[in-house]
């Protein structure tokens, strides 16, 4: 990938696409997740690094569509992932670490989903 | 400045506070600020404390320590909110997980406002504070009631 | 035969400025695992966006956490500088430069002096905080703020440091570089303090990669990378580079740390050098529409920003993932067999901000 670019997966290509990354030596930057309008579900952006390069993975959720964890390829994926659980209400399984939806402690329920 | 009738103790705790006047809060004990010549010792025990420093507003999650920190301060005891987020919730009042100031959950004494609260503010805030301690401990030795604990909703 | 134990540390702990909670497993004396809770400070000012103006927001990044707070607010702007597409004027670049690297040696003098209340040092803790002080008056004198300074906007900065200011500036930093010097003979060489910090909590190379260590603390593990290398700002015509350390331990994070408020002091003058005259802004017009990523190297390490905004007054998200963040899941690597009574440090020499983490 060139410093920048966002690649565009399918979710089931996810856990194929980070693979190929983790064997490069990439490293993990940031998990991040966007929820979009009227219920279409959430976009979720991977942020690898090469040292100073940033590569990035982006793919689509439906609503309610349950989401593979990267977190044994990864190790510390489970952070963001757990993250994107409390917050957006995305179901993420088979996380390494699964804090079963108390990672923090809120008062409302997922709270950026639209 | 009048007599300093005792040297209090502080505690410390940060609420949901951006940190900005927690190191503020930790400023005023150092040197150039020293609010250790009032006597004042930055204790991290609870039940050695006679001010409770409380920054930053109250969330879901730190109400129930804020409550149970207070409550195992011996009486009598004042409460400080420090900064405008422990005051009234601050820039984070809107957001969904801050349930507003200090007053929330426990009752405050001293209001300090600021963002962040300057060194010299916190310092008068403690001063205050220690006026309130001695009025408390007045009344308690006449019998009468002090920190009564805020009714559960 | 050990009997395993479970101790909780924190939220509320005498040596912590701020409250995370560990569950630590012990086995006698010996940490074998930590689990994290963390959220005690979650205010979930991300969701802001949609209630403050993208302008407005300025403001509110920067409270993301009140050591960080020029970098956390200066990335935001950049970020939605380059959504617009707006080229910041030199003299801006520069400004932020030195107020970047200004906010640095206060955040590593704050934490200096931190780790030497944790091992018990309480004069070298106050030593810290009185020279940290300097830099504090530097920043008031220039922004007006000592922990939020609100002087970054959309389009440069708000305020100027004049040429009289600046060599102020320069005058106190020798006094400061000569002050810090004083004070690391100390910190590096004194027996007490290499007794608790050498060969404490080791995180070998190998493991700073994997778990994702930023910053400091990944540099002490001898990774080369700092993202000022990157050039943002006026970074590229400055002279960097990263300060490593090959040994791992606590002791060599407390080495970089050092090291870098002297690298810092070096920016500041080269900065103060080169700093051409000019405006400090430009005016924007209009609502930005798009993406960007920003990753700046926060006194914690690397921070990344994510901004997309779609052409209305309201930011539609915003994300910062900050360097403690990625640090944790390394710090509990850490603390797996480290002695009980090292936990304290093992927890400090990460440099933790939770406020930042948790936004």
């Amino acid at each position: 990938m060139t410093d920048g670019e966002i690649k565009v997966i399918t979710p089931d290509s996810l856990l194929n696409e980070t693979m190929k990354l983790h064997e490069e030596g990439w490293r993990l930057v940031q998990i991040c997740a966007r929820a979009l309008k009227d219920g279409e579900g959430n976009e979720i952006t991977y942020s690898f690094g090469d040292e100073l390069i940033l590569g990035n993975l982006r793919l689509t959720v439906k609503p309610d569509e349950p989401l593979n964890s990267i977190s044994h390829i990864y190790p510390t994926a489970y952070f963001y992932e757990n993250e994107m659980h409390d917050l957006f209400g995305i179901d993420v399984q088979m996380m390494t670490v699964d804090f079963g939806g108390h990672f923090y402690k809120i008062g409302a329920e997922t709270p950026f989903k639209k | 400045m009048a007599k300093m009738s005792k040297s209090p103790w502080v505690l410390h705790y940060d609420a949901a506070s951006c940190n900005g006047c927690d190191i503020e809060v930790l400023a005023c004990l150092t040197p150039i600020y020293d609010a250790e010549r009032f006597g004042v010792i930055n204790t991290g025990d609870p039940k050695h404390a006679d001010i409770f420093l409380i920054t930053g507003g109250i969330n879901e999650q730190c109400k129930d320590v804020v409550k149970q920190l207070y409550d195992q301060m011996p009486s009598p005891k004042v409460v400080v909110a420090v900064g405008i987020c422990a005051c009234s919730g601050g820039v984070f009042k809107d957001t969904y997980n801050i349930l507003g100031g200090a007053d929330t959950v426990i009752p405050v004494d001293v209001y300090v406002p600021g963002c962040a609260a300057r060194p010299e503010s916190i310092i008068d805030g403690i001063v205050k504070a220690i006026g309130i301690l001695d009025e408390k401990r007045a009344k308690m030795k006449k019998g009468l009631p002090v920190d009564e604990a805020k009714e559960e909703e | 035969m050990a009997t395993r134990s479970i101790v909780p540390f924190g939220p509320q702990h005498p040596v912590l400025p701020e409250p995370i909670h560990l569950d630590l497993v012990i086995e006698d004396e010996k940490v074998v695992e930590a689990i994290p809770s963390i959220g005690f400070v979650h205010r979930g000012l991300e969701s802001l966006v949609s209630k403050r103006e993208f302008t407005e927001y300025a403001y509110i990044a920067e409270r993301i956490c009140g050591i960080c707070s020029f970098m956390h607010g200066a990335s935001y702007c950049d970020a939605v500088e380059r959504i617009m597409g707006v080229e910041l004027p030199d003299r801006a670049k520069y400004l932020r430069t030195i107020w970047a690297e200004l906010s640095r040696i206060h955040s590593h003098l704050l934490w200096l002096g931190l780790l030497a209340d944790a091992f018990g040092f309480e004069s070298l803790f106050m030593h810290s905080w009185r020279i940290r002080e300097k830099i504090l008056d530097m920043l008031e004198e220039s922004t007006g703020g000592r922990c939020i300074f609100s002087v970054n906007t959309i389009g440069g900065v708000l305020k100027d440091i004049d040429d009289d200011m600046m060599k102020g500036f320069l005058t106190e930093l020798d006094k400061v570089e000569s002050d810090v010097r004083a004070m690391t003979a100390t910190f590096l060489s004194d027996a007490t303090v290499i007794n608790r910090l050498r060969g404490v909590g080791v995180l070998t190379k190998e493991q700073a990669h994997e778990f994702g260590a930023t910053g400091p603390f990944m540099r002490a593990s001898g990774i080369e990378r700092d993202m000022r290398q990157l050039g943002y700002y006026a970074y590229k015509d400055l002279d960097i580079e990263p300060i490593v350390s090959n040994e791992g331990d606590s002791y060599a994070r407390c080495e970089v740390r050092i090291k870098e408020i002297f690298q810092s002091i070096d920016l500041i003058r080269q900065a103060a050098e080169k700093v051409p005259a000019g405006e400090i802004a430009v005016p924007i017009k209009g609502n930005p529409d798009g993406e960007a990523f920003v990753r700046v190297e926060q006194p914690r390490g690397e921070a990344f920003y994510y901004v997309k905004a779609d052409g209305t007054k309201f930011i539609d998200r915003f994300r910062v993932r900050t360097p403690t963040f990625a640090n944790i899941p390394a710090m509990l690597e850490v603390l797996k067999g480290c002695d009980y009574a090292d936990v304290p440090i093992m927890v400090l020499t990460i440099d933790p901000c939770i406020s930042c983490t948790e936004r």
